[in-house]
């Protein structure tokens, strides 16, 4: 019951967002601000994260690679896979569900309790469309550090390969090229699109309509993540399902 | 002038406003006062439209807001200004961004003139050196200035001031009343302001609405509600030990 309640205000959300826009000369100020915090501030925590997974999946593959029958570039092929299908789309989004996530939730919500939104609203303006519209532009730009994330996790595959002495370097090259699927990468960034969408909208919701005080903002926070990596990792089960299997 | 006949507000069940009729004149400082929880608040957002009312009607000058289309409502809601009980700066904005904002958001001037429009009223309130700060490194007091400042920049017709001296010194405070009772006669606006402050009460309630658990418990002057012989009024007017002094003052003098 609840959960039907909160499925129902969250899509008249969605809806008043593309509602009455705000005068572009003051959106496209707000867009270039979310852009800042919610993109460029997220480059460098998911290079240090790809980088080192990429080099310990690197790693593991190599470890349990005990049968010498099998060839030396499996190991850049498991790294390419895993980085591409999972880690760079899925893992990062979920990680991105606590930076970004709580970052957007905390801040709504701030701006709840302390009556910035209903000064907003006194004003006649659209909040929906004001506060929330920026968040979901600015993440258009998601797949961007995606791309990131899955080239310095086969980077960091490959860095660990060569380091730990596993296989060389023509090896792991020849091992990302092997039996390469196009469409495994479009499946990646359609997942990434549907994400990077849950990723500005849950977060939002559970910060705008924050009933309380700081106390709160920090629970709605944890809330927050909760909900939105469940929501990945459902839908990225749901896309999987469709996608890669027929 | 603001009319609110019959209005009733509930929360899930549960009655904050109970049946409150009454009326505010423009030109004039209308306070609201009573207990904390009582509803001042809420009904100060129940006029501005903030919160939704169960029944009842609410007129801005003989028009009513509930008659009136989502177009009309806009209008009106461009000429309120509101300050909040805690201010409810915009904190990532500059102070002089905060006070241009309704500007920029709803009228078509030109940067130049946003900001001279932005410095008369910087000015107004006497708020000296700080258009480049952000609210988070200004004084309490100071950032009441701003929101008021922000609130008159568009000229309103109607200025709504939540608990405008909370937490501030009670020399801060009066420079605050003074400076909301001269905006109200020199603009001839109608105001009103929620209030715990009897200081507040007894230098600029020219009309005072006092709540009592949701309902209209009194209402007259600031003339009158020192005297009045209303006992929950009285008891909650001369609650401190300082008021509980003047009183006896008061009485002695009115004896002689
Ligand atoms: N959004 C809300 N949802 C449910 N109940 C609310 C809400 N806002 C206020 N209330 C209830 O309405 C009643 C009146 O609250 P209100 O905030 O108007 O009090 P107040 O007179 O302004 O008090 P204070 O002087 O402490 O600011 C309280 O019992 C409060 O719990
Ligand atoms: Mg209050």
């Amino acid at each position: 019951m609840r959960l039907l309640r909160n499925i129902g205000t969250y899509s008249i959300m969605i809806g008043k967002v593309f509602g009455r826009f705000t005068r572009w000369s003051v959106m496209k100020g707000l867009i270039i601000k979310e852009i800042d915090s919610l993109i460029i501030g997220s480059i460098g925590i998911v290079s240090f994260i790809s980088f080192f997974v990429g080099g310990v999946v690197a790693i593991q593959t190599a470890l349990n690679l005990n049968n010498p029958l099998l060839p030396k570039n499996l190991i850049g092929f498991a790294t390419r896979q895993s980085v591409i299908l999972e880690f760079a789309p899925t893992f990062i989004s979920v990680i991105m569900a606590g930076k970004v996530g709580s970052f957007i939730t905390s801040s709504l919500g701030t701006m709840r309790v302390t009556e910035q939104i209903d000064a907003l609203k006194v004003m006649g303006i659209n909040t929906y469309n004001y506060l929330i519209f920026p968040k979901i532009v600015a993440l258009l730009l998601y797949p961007f550090i995606i791309t990131i994330s899955m080239f310095l996790g086969i980077f960091g595959g490959y860095v660990a390969s060569i380091y730990g002495g596993f296989c060389s370097s023509g090896d792991f090259i020849e091992g990302i090229q092997l039996d390469f699927i196009p469409f495994h990468v479009s499946y990646a960034f359609v997942k990434t699109a549907f994400f990077a969408f849950i990723l500005a909208t849950i977060p939002s919701y559970h910060g705008y309509f924050l009933k309380g005080g700081a106390l709160e903002v920090g629970k709605a926070s944890t809330t927050s993540f909760v909900w939105t990596s469940v929501l990945i990792i459902v839908t990225n089960y749901i896309i999987t399902q469709l996608l890669l299997t027929s | 002038m603001i009319t609110i006949k019959n209005l009733n507000k509930t929360f899930a069940g549960v009655v904050v406003l109970n049946d409150i009729s009454t009326e505010f004149e423009n030109g004039k400082t209308n306070l609201i006062i009573g207990q904390s929880g009582s509803g001042k608040t809420v009904l100060l957002k129940c006029i501005l439209g903030l919160f939704g009312i169960d029944s009842g009607e609410i007129f801005f000058d003989n028009k009513s807001f509930q008659k009136m289309n989502i177009k009309q409502r806009s209008i009106i809601r461009q000429e309120i200004g509101m300050v909040f009980q805690g201010s409810a700066l915009f904190d990532s904005m500059t102070v002089e961004e905060n006070i241009m904002f309704p500007m920029q958001m709803l009228t078509r001037k030109s940067f130049e003139e946003m900001e001279v429009k932005a410095n008369q009223v910087i000015n107004r309130v006497n708020l000296i050196n700080t258009n480049k700060k952000l609210p988070s490194e200004i004084s309490g007091g100071m950032q009441k200035r701003v929101a008021i400042a922000r609130a008159i920049v568009m000229n309103p017709k109607y200025l709504f001031c939540d608990e405008p001296n909370s937490g501030l010194d009670p020399k801060t405070s009066t420079i605050i009343d003074n400076l909301i009772q001269e905006i109200t006669e020199e603009y001839e606006i109608t105001t009103i302001i929620n209030t715990h402050d009897m200081n507040s009460v007894m230098e600029i309630g020219e009309k005072v609405l006092f709540l009592e658990n949701g309902n209209k418990g009194w209402e007259g002057t600031n003339k009158e509600v020192f005297n009045t012989d209303n006992q929950t009024v009285s008891n909650f007017i001369y609650s401190s030990n300082l008021f509980k002094k003047v009183q006896k003052v008061y009485r002695n003098e009115n004896n002689n």
